[in-house]
């Protein structure tokens, strides 16, 4: 293999960046105009600064409001995926060879097959009827439909952990309880890490779920929120794309820190 | 309760009540794993499981999903379906839509992922740009292009007079759904890519140096070499891509709202329209159930069939 840099490579893999990254210059470059100098041309760069666009957006769809409610469906979802999934497939783990455990966890898996729709339209009846179809309700419902690919990830990582390692804990006094969590879950570190993005970038991207499920519009999720107001937005693209990159930017932000770790961890979910 | 009382009264155990006593430690220990797993099992079968049967149970009554009082219909819904234009051409469109999504996505990614392996500049970055996509909300990526294809590209083919650029794509009955397979590649093929890439690092380069001392080329190297190795990830990625696409909802939401008039409506937009605001609860049920069976009768054909593809090669 030669060392050198392979420029046509490099030059077909720049071009394609550039597919990716146009549409999210738009996105900014519409968000900071103003309505004439969008018509002249969407994609010159943005010489004025209008930041009014991004007050004006915050007001008309009570960003703040539905930014604190994908932060505590998103935040609550991921403490609580990542203490009780982690603890079921402990529990299948180290029964794989009980038939009941073993025939749960093909129960948990196998409804990774099982498209959403088919649940959809009684799962809106079920929520509404126990009084579910508010925030708890989400973030119960995540919680519970994520186990079916959590358990899958995290039964093949606790498998390979040694067992020897609990038998020491066990023989100082250590219950199985005790012995999942001052053992076991510390253990799961990396895995518990790749769990947890998966989780967030479902729990704040998702727009179906929070579609179909919440019937009070002051517990919108963001994405949901950029639905609702489409309407309301109507010609006005700069307060609809300021919107937009406002819904966007804290996975952005984030993703900006910690990318090494996100791509890292989405890839080890994926291959096990 | 028993064994206790034995060691309580006898200091000195006996074999048989340290082994009962051990028993005991045993039960202990399993019922701690019955209560990690009970609760969530029944949790999942509640929210899940529960209402998979009832979507089944409504697909044979007659429910508006608003009435109180329904009848059994037997399979009245299911015979109707297969008569309904609307449902087969929601079938049409969803297949032909997965299809050429899964084959464009697959093709791209493996060979954005190959550019990114090669010894190129900026690598880190690069791989970082095309991840991005995956991280971004569907719905609105949607939104975002759905402006590049009403305003954005028109404009450019007005002011540089290039025909074929002047029309909204997604306002014509015949590329709509063009229009929603480049969002849909745009954004799935971040996750692809990644995956791909990672299998790609698996190759060993001893294995090219060879081959390229022998007289290999290029080509045969990437059948010969690469494509086995990383066979496994085509099979995981196809039937990901595949499974994503017979599912898409949110950009359908965003950029067409099923039309022109129906020509863009998904299989699960139709679910959400006809049976929660259509009055049709009973008979999109039914219409799950059978969404149900064909993904489950795809994914299983292909993992079938691509893992047959993996051990011949």
């Amino acid at each position: 293999m030669r060392e050198r840099t392979n420029w046509p490579v490099t030059i077909f893999i720049a071009l394609g960046s550039v597919a990716i990254l146009i549409p999210l210059y738009i996105s900014i470059s519409i968000a900071l105009k103003n309505p004439q100098e969008l018509a002249e041309s969407a994609l010159s760069l943005p010489l004025n600064f209008h930041w009014e666009n991004f007050t004006k957006a915050i007001e008309v769809t009570n960003f703040f409001n539905a930014f604190k409610n994908s932060s505590i469906i998103t935040i609550f979802t991921l403490v609580f995926t990542l203490l009780t999934n982690s603890l079921v497939a402990y529990g299948i783990a180290r029964n794989m060879h009980r038939k009941l455990f073993r025939n749960l966890y093909y129960y948990f898996v196998s409804a990774l097959f099982i498209p959403f729709p088919i649940i959809m339209l009684p799962i809106v009846k079920q929520t509404s009827a126990l009084g579910l179809n508010n925030t708890a309700g989400l973030i119960l419902l995540y919680v519970v439909y994520g186990m079916a690919m959590n358990i899958f990830i995290y039964v093949g990582y606790i498998r390979s952990i040694p067992i020897e390692l609990e038998e020491a804990a066990i023989v100082d006094g250590c219950s199985t309880w005790g012995v999942f969590w001052k053992v076991i879950f510390p253990l799961l570190t990396p895995i518990n890490a790749t769990v947890g993005i998966l989780t967030c970038l479902w729990a704040w991207n998702d727009f179906l779920l929070p579609l179909v499920i919440l019937s009070d519009s002051a517990a919108a999720t963001l994405p949901l929120v950029q639905y609702v107001f489409q309407t309301e937005f109507g010609a006005d693209y700069n307060l609809a794309f300021a919107s937009y990159l406002m819904a966007m930017a804290p996975m952005v932000i984030v993703y900006l820190f910690a990318q090494k770790w996100i791509i890292g961890g989405v890839v080890k979910g994926a291959i096990k | 309760m028993k064994s206790d009382q034995l060691i309580l009264n006898n200091p000195q155990s006996s074999p048989a009540d340290l082994a009962k006593s051990k028993k005991k430690k045993m039960n202990a220990k399993m019922m701690a794993y019955y209560l990690m797993v009970i609760p969530a099992a029944l949790l999942f079968f509640a929210f899940h499981t529960f209402p998979a049967i009832q979507g089944i149970y409504y697909s044979f009554t007659n429910w508006n999903g608003i009435n109180l009082d329904y009848d059994f219909v037997g399979f009245k819904n299911y015979i109707n379906l297969f008569k309904d234009t609307a449902v087969r051409d929601s079938y049409l469109f969803t297949f032909k839509f997965a299809i050429f999504a899964g084959v464009l996505v697959n093709i791209i990614s493996l060979a954005v992922a190959i550019g990114l392996n090669a010894k190129i500049k900026g690598r880190n970055f690069f791989r970082a740009v095309y991840f991005l996509p995956n991280i971004l909300s569907v719905l609105i990526v949607g939104f975002i292009f759905n402006f590049v294809f009403t305003s954005i590209i028109p404009n450019l083919g007005e002011k540089y007079q290039i025909e074929f650029l002047t029309e909204n794509i997604l306002g014509n009955a015949n590329l709509a759904w063009i229009g929603i397979l480049i969002v849909f590649i745009w954004q799935s093929c971040a996750f692809n890519v990644i995956l791909y890439l990672s299998g790609l690092q698996t190759v060993p380069t001893e294995l090219y140096e060879a081959s390229g001392l022998d007289g290999a080329n290029r080509w045969q190297q990437f059948w010969k070499i690469t494509f086995p190795v990383i066979a496994p990830f085509f099979t995981i990625n196809m039937v990901l891509a595949m499974k994503n696409a017979l599912m898409v909802f949110d950009q359908i939401v965003a950029m067409t709202g099923g039309g022109p008039g129906t020509v863009t409506t998904s299989i699960s937009y139709l679910i959400y329209t006809g049976g929660l605001a259509g009055g049709e609860f009973a008979f999109q049920s039914a219409n799950g159930v059978i969404y149900f069976i064909v993904i489950v009768a795809i994914s299983v054909f292909q993992l079938k069939v691509l893992q047959k593809r993996e051990m011949d090669m």
